[in-house]
């Protein structure tokens, strides 16, 4: 039952449970938007207000106490803000890619700046799609259909 | 005031923010997303924007008040502000964050303070605004009617 071997289709296709999605936003207003955005989306979700803390929640900080797969959680998705003070959502996509535990989970880069070269580095890091905030109900549901496929 | 006048004055109301540009179509998509299951989602939402931009707006005004400013930190805060007015709609006070993120880049006090001077004022309209539409809705419920669906 290790998230490593188990393929994309079947981590997001759950039994037929909700998948999971870990948003990280620096904004308190962003966070709830896309909480409910994704809840409206039949998600279900967990917020992270920095890439640190969303590291913890995904196993990989060094607090290794306080993570969703001990709750037994696994997380199917991950959207992150690319602007945040401290660890930007490139960086914690970095992060996530070098793990073998997480590396298949898809990673969603959120921002509000339309720029090319930013959008380019991060899908050439293995982000499996960008979206121009502010975000809207059509873009998650487009999300939703284009990961469960 | 009987619920069809109530009705009437929020869709006007409602209508002339758009308008004058004081909310975008990111704020039909807050009211899109308000369900049953959450009853006062745009309440709360914009509740969070009014507490998190007086707070930032005060962190503003004591960040170029300094002596030395520090204007990494000024933008930092103008960009939240800005993100978050764009999240909510508040159309304005988004457009009234630009050209102060401009004058940041450039190390201008004097315009940077100008600027800030503007964003509150947005702030404090739309927030007025906002204000009135929901005790609008109140009004409404409490008569007994139902809010009028715009278009």
């Amino acid at each position: 039952m290790d998230s490593a071997s188990s393929s994309l289709s079947k981590g997001m296709i759950d039994d037929g449970n909700e998948p999971h999605v870990l948003a990280v936003d620096d904004n308190l207003i962003d966070r709830k938007l896309v909480e409910k955005l994704l809840k409206n989306s039949a998600c279900k979700v967990t917020t992270a207000e920095n890439g640190l803390r969303a590291l913890e929640l995904l196993g990989l900080g060094d607090d290794q106490k306080n993570n969703l797969k001990t709750s037994g959680s696994k997380v199917n998705l991950i959207i992150t803000d690319y602007c945040m003070p401290g660890m930007t959502g490139y960086d914690l996509l970095k992060k996530v890619k070098e793990s073998n535990v997480m590396k298949e989970v898809p990673v969603v880069i959120m921002s509000s700046e339309n720029i090319p070269t930013r959008i380019n580095k991060c899908l050439e890091e293995g982000a499996q799609m960008f979206m121009l905030k502010p975000l809207k109900q059509a873009d998650v549901k487009k999300l939703r259909c284009q990961l469960m496929a | 005031m009987e619920v069809g006048q109530l009705q009437r004055q929020f869709v006007e109301h409602t209508a002339s923010m758009f308008h004058e540009g004081f909310l975008d179509g990111q704020f039909s998509q807050l009211q899109q997303l308000q369900d049953e299951s959450n009853p006062d989602f745009v309440v709360e939402v914009v509740s969070l924007f009014f507490q998190d931009s007086e707070r930032l707006l005060n962190e503003l005004t004591r960040a170029l008040d300094q002596k030395c400013v520090d204007f990494k930190k000024v933008d930092a805060h103008v960009h939240q502000l800005k993100g978050s007015s764009s999240s909510i709609g508040a159309q304005r006070v988004k457009n009234s964050c630009f050209n102060f993120r401009n004058f940041c880049e450039e190390q201008n006090t004097e315009a940077c303070f100008r600027c800030l001077q503007l964003v509150k004022q947005e702030y404090l309209l739309v927030k007025n605004k906002l204000e009135t539409l929901f005790r609008l809705e109140q009004q409404i419920l409490a008569a007994g009617g139902s809010i009028p669906m715009m278009e």
